[in-house]
């Protein structure tokens, strides 16, 4: 085994991270918390728009 | 601040906001400049304002005090308003502010002097480079010390973008700058050969993924839900976009050295990591421009929309356009030509000072106590100016590039060249004049911003506005 089986294994690991993320990120478990958090820039009082009402349903 | 209720530090966002525009107007005359000089070379007057010498000025301005100070000022102000906190860090906050100024002032005083490392985007020499260094660790400790000590549990997805923004800068900074001081004004890299050149355009172009994309696509997440008063599209796409170009931007910088001594593997693979960029750069815009879906009408009469929209249309352009470049066969026609100034520029204009300057006049009033900016018809002729001169410019360039591009590998039945090279420069003449056109444009709209700008702040209260306390978050 030589640093090229090295970087081989770290280039995989990466892409299985990053689909690791994917699925997370289009899970089940982190819709409210997205919700949340993608309501978080209008939380301030001088704001003329978004409410909870008019998030986008995806 | 007075009394017991805690306040936004917008005193740092106000001085950034307005030097945002005073240095996009130097920036971009001097580009402006340098674009008369192609089309009439009599105004290369002596050494110091030679085209060779203000060319550097002109990216350097642009790049780091327009878009610098832009991205100063609105990630300031998104972090503590998403954070719902005021900006940690006490002394190192008015650091960042002059520190950075000084950092500008020394680089226009030692460009023109051709005091310079000779590496592009990286020109400034060893004294200034530790200067920024110490700049970036203060905005990094202000910036990330207003995280820690934010009062909602999420951290919202612009502040990952700027988070990554001020970490990607401050590692390709220190490395690439790397270098054995002479004098004071003369060093030499640590590198050399091909691995200088590799490492120079692995910063080179993280420049342009992580200062010129991650940091104005922070800027996106914020201003464009803001500005549209609604939520951005899918939170999930820009959770997976934000990694996709986390995982992607480093490995794309070998394209800029195609057909080079770099060996060959190293040139596919900047390829091909470049293609896949496509990918999540165009989740990103669609994200942006989706999240007007449903309110389209907004566009019609809000020219700050208008601004931050096109942006993302300029976004989507260029970055399709890039990865189409760094495929080696048509690298082999547009690489060394003005093709790539065009493809530069439809980024540079449309994208990265279009975002700015639609945030920047979302910030403007809010800054000064007002409730829209003095004159928002002037902000509607601004969107409509520097639009056409952005396309002129675009279009010039790519035209100029393409016929470069041909007469340079144009050859005869014997194998000669076909055109000398001045003939190729005199068939860009013309292009070169609309060009210079459309960047006299683009300067006019930072003009009548300025001005915009001036009557805006004049009688404008300067108070601090008090922090709000997030509402059904539990910290």
């Amino acid at each position: 085994m030589d640093i090229n089986d090295l970087r081989s294994i770290t280039t995989v690991l990466g892409l299985l991270c990053f689909l690791g993320i994917v699925g997370w990120a289009y899970g089940k478990s982190s819709k409210k918390g997205f919700e949340e958090a993608a309501n978080l820039p209008f939380a301030e009082q001088d704001d003329d728009g978004a409410t909870s009402g008019t998030s986008h349903p995806r | 601040m007075s009394g017991t209720q805690t306040t936004y530090n917008d005193k740092v966002v106000r001085q950034f906001a307005v030097m945002t525009v005073i240095w996009g107007i130097v920036g971009m005359l001097v580009g402006v400049i340098i674009a008369a000089q192609l089309v009439w070379p009599e105004l290369n007057y002596g050494p110091w304002l030679h085209f060779g010498r203000l060319r550097p000025l002109h990216t350097n301005a642009v790049i780091f005090a327009f878009g610098g100070c832009a991205l100063f000022a609105t990630s300031y102000w998104c972090v503590q308003r998403t954070s719902h906190a005021r900006l940690w860090g006490g002394p190192l906050i008015p650091f960042t502010f002059w520190g950075w100024q000084i950092v500008i002032l020394l680089a226009a005083v030692t460009l023109p002097l051709g005091i310079t490392t000779g590496k592009e985007y990286a020109e400034l020499e060893w004294p200034i480079d530790i200067l920024i260094t110490l700049v970036w660790v203060a905005y990094a400790l202000v910036f990330f010390g207003t995280i820690a000590v934010r009062k909602v549990s999420h951290i919202y997805v612009a502040n990952w973008f700027f988070g990554a923004f001020i970490i990607a800068v401050a590692l390709l900074h220190i490395v690439n700058s790397m270098e054995m001081p002479i004098t004071l004004t003369k060093s030499y890299s640590m590198y050399s050969g091909v691995q200088d050149a590799m490492i120079q355009w692995w910063y080179g172009h993280n420049a342009v993924g992580f200062f010129l994309t991650a940091g104005f696509l922070g800027m996106m997440y914020y201003f464009v839900p803001k500005q549209a008063g609604r939520p951005v599209y899918s939170y999930r796409l820009s959770v997976v976009h934000f990694w996709a170009l986390i995982f992607t931007y480093m490995w794309a910088g070998p394209h800029h050295l195609h057909y080079t001594a770099l060996p060959d593997w190293t040139q596919s693979v900047g390829m091909v990591f470049s293609l896949i960029l496509l990918a999540p750069s165009w989740g990103g815009m669609i994200n942006g421009i989706m999240t007007l879906s449903g309110a389209w009408h907004k566009l019609r009469d809000d020219p700050v929309l208008k601004f931050l929209i096109t942006s993302l249309s300029f976004y989507g352009m260029s970055t399709f356009e890039g990865p189409m470049m760094s495929i080696k066969t048509v690298n082999a026609l547009s690489h060394y030509t003005d093709w790539t100034v065009g493809h530069v520029h439809s980024g540079a204009l449309g994208w990265v000072a279009m975002v700015s300057i639609g945030s920047i006049y979302y910030l403007l009033p809010k800054l000064f106590g007002k409730t829209e900016m003095y004159s928002t018809k002037l902000v509607t002729t601004h969107f409509w100016i520097a639009t056409i001169g952005t396309v002129l410019y675009i279009a010039s360039m790519w035209i100029a590039g393409v016929m470069q591009g041909l007469m340079w590998r144009a050859v005869n039945t014997d194998g000669t060249l076909a055109y000398s090279f001045v003939e190729s420069v005199k068939g860009s003449y013309p292009f070169w004049a609309i060009r210079w056109l459309g960047g006299v444009l683009f300067l006019t709209g930072m003009l009548i911003m300025a001005y915009n700008m001036f009557k805006t702040m004049a009688g404008g209260k300067t108070q601090d506005m008090p922090v709000i306390a997030p509402a059904g978050h539990h910290a």
